[in-house]
């Protein structure tokens, strides 16, 4: 059985259809890329897949189960966890607290104990924290753990928030352009690390991205969204000598370093 | 084991502090006149916290702090004058009431998003007095008179140290997270998996049913309620004291409430120029410290680390583990 399966997913706000017919399946494992120019829908598959919008037609099943009516912190508790497109860590609070409260889905304690510090409130904040240490040293974050997110420097920004999404505990990982504004070093980086999370963590990943030539070097398949409609889907060579992908980015900036 | 010493400390200052207090009483030390006041202090201590709970570490904004004590005051009173049941059971049913309101007024405003809560909770508030005002059976708009005169030093100290205590541990529990993330980015916290509808109307309730508790000790001290005491102006003075002091921060509030009643203490007479005050208080926080006098900080840990550095990592490994 396909971890995911995403059949005939339709998303439209008014008159503009923003996803239409969006067909996927995913076994476990798998890199996925999605590309296509801005506005393409891309961010709104994400935003389907994790609840945040209800779809108008079509339906999400995740492993075995019907995804539809789910509220976003039901998703996240099965198994599917994200990072935004514009960051959005919890700026105020420290970086470890950030890790901390992503843990939460996966080690928690009752109100009581909470209120009057019994023996499993020390518990259970102990192993919130160790886990959450652990996750961020991996991430070499670590020594930034008493600092505030919003005073990180962007790229490790970017970072804190796969951190706190692997803090989940995912089964599936969706990553909305995580190289968004960052150096060639800072990117190429970032797909090194991507590659081995996947590895690492026993991971099923989506990745948006909206330069192509990132995508091709990572994943396995890859998907080209336009208008809302598929329109190719295949190998990143494949992909490279389609030409109705080609047309979609004609005319788009990103030809030039599609040409490259 | 530097965890025990400082928590040693804290309460030996506390009573001390207690103590004090007790003796400056008995003596005649402290006037009538300031132990009205002290005790209002402490009942302020305990809405202004309470509401920073809400408005400050939760990041939603409620105006309906007087009309929560209010239900907590009038439910209370009903047990003790017109029941004649015990004090400590009309603690309980009046923090029960007033949490009570706060799930049916907070379940339907927060699971919105946007200020539907400050309309919300604005109107909540006059409607509870309009309703106490056309209430016989608790007297109507000239009050409730009668209610047994039972609140001390004791039972105001105790409510405002365990109050302090309850928030304070919530605040610093996995619970106290999920609700400054939804403060900080509301749409992150739930793909975090928080349920942030629960996490929003519990720290509304808990604010709710500790108003009430101020509400229960107010009643038994000045044994008259009336609906008008719970008018508007109430939640304002405690929304003043809040950002005086700083919203999310604890020891903020306690500072803001000790100030702001202590100021309008001395200016009684005068009670136009209170108003005045105020405003110009609320400018000036604005302008120079929009943060508030504390910003988010708590003051007592800060103190006590640098007090000798014994304490370092003592009572800030509890903030930051
Ligand atoms: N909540 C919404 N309400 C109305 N329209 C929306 C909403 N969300 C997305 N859209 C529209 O749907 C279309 C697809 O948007 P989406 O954000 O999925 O694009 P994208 O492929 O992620 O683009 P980009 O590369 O710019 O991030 C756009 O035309 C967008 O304006
Ligand atoms: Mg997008």
């Amino acid at each position: 059985m396909a971890l995911l399966a995403v059949n005939k997913l339709t998303k439209a706000f008014g008159g503009l259809v923003a996803l239409n017919n969006f067909v996927l399946e995913m076994e476990k494992g798998e890199l996925v890329g999605l590309i296509g120019p801005n506005g393409a829908g891309k961010t709104t598959v994400f935003n389907l897949l994790t609840g945040l919008y209800q779809p108008t037609s079509g339906n999400i099943v995740f492993e075995g189960r019907d995804l539809r009516g789910k509220h976003p912190h039901q998703i996240t508790k099965m198994g599917i966890a994200r990072t935004f497109q514009n960051i959005r860590l919890f700026g105020n609070l420290s970086v470890l607290d950030n890790v901390k409260i992503a843990h939460q889905v996966v080690i928690n304690y009752g109100l009581i104990p909470a209120f009057l510090r019994i023996p499993p409130f020390y518990r259970r904040e102990g192993e919130i924290e160790k886990a959450a240490l652990e996750l961020m040293e991996i991430f070499d974050l670590k020594k930034y753990a008493h600092e505030k997110a919003k005073n990180l420097p962007y790229g490790e920004q970017r970072r804190l928030e796969i951190t706190r999404a692997l803090a989940t505990k995912p089964k599936l990982l969706l990553l909305d352009e995580p190289a968004a504004g960052m150096n060639p070093q800072e990117t190429y980086d970032l797909l090194e690390l991507i590659k081995w999370i996947r590895d690492e963590f026993d991971l099923t990943i989506i990745l948006i991205e909206h330069d192509m030539s990132l995508v091709m070097g990572l994943c396995e398949r890859v998907l080209v969204l336009d208008y809302g409609s598929l329109i190719a889907e295949g190998t990143p060579q494949e992909i490279q000598q389609n030409p109705r992908v080609i047309e979609a980015y004609l005319g788009d900036e990103e030809v030039a370093a599609w040409e490259e | 084991m530097k965890k025990y010493l400082s928590t040693l400390i804290i309460c030996l200052v506390l009573a001390v502090f207690f103590v004090v207090v007790q003796l400056g009483i008995n003596n005649g030390f402290i006037t009538g006149y300031w132990v009205t006041n002290l005790y209002l202090v402490g009942i302020n201590v305990i809405l202004a916290s309470s509401l920073n709970l809400i408005n400050g570490f939760t990041g939603e904004f409620s105006l309906g702090h007087a009309g929560f004590m209010a239900v907590g005051a009038y439910s209370g009173a009903i047990i003790t004058a017109n029941l004649g049941l015990p004090f400590p059971l009309a603690v309980i049913v009046g923090m029960l009431a007033a949490g009570l309101t706060g799930v049916l007024v907070g379940l339907p405003t927060l699971r919105l998003r946007g200020d539907y809560l400050a309309i919300a909770t604005l109107g909540f508030g006059e409607i509870v007095r309009v309703v106490l005002m056309n209430i016989d059976y608790v007297g109507g708009a000239s009050g409730l008179r009668d209610i047994p005169f039972v609140v001390n030093w004791p039972i105001i100290f105790f409510s405002v140290v365990l109050s302090l205590l309850l928030i304070r541990n919530f605040i610093c529990s996995s619970h106290g997270r999920a609700c400054l993330s939804v403060r900080e980015n509301d749409l992150a916290a739930e793909m975090m998996g928080i349920n942030i509808t629960y996490y929003k109307v519990l720290a509304f309730v808990i604010g709710a049913a500790l108003a009430g508790l101020a509400g229960v000790l107010y009643a038994h001290y000045y044994t008259v309620l009336q609906p008008r005491d719970f008018s508007f102006m109430l939640t304002f003075d405690v929304l003043v004291m809040v950002m005086v002091g700083g919203l999310g921060s604890l020891t903020g509030s306690v500072v803001g409430a000790v100030l702001i009643t202590v100021a309008s203490a001395f200016l009684q007479s005068i009670p136009e120029l209170r108003m005045v005050i105020y405003a110009l208080l609320l400018i000036i926080s604005a302008v120079f410290r929009p943060q508030g006098l504390l910003g988010e900080k708590e003051v007592s840990l800060k103190i006590l680390q640098k007090l000798g550095g014994v304490f370092n990592g003592a009572v800030g490994s509890k903030q930051t583990h």
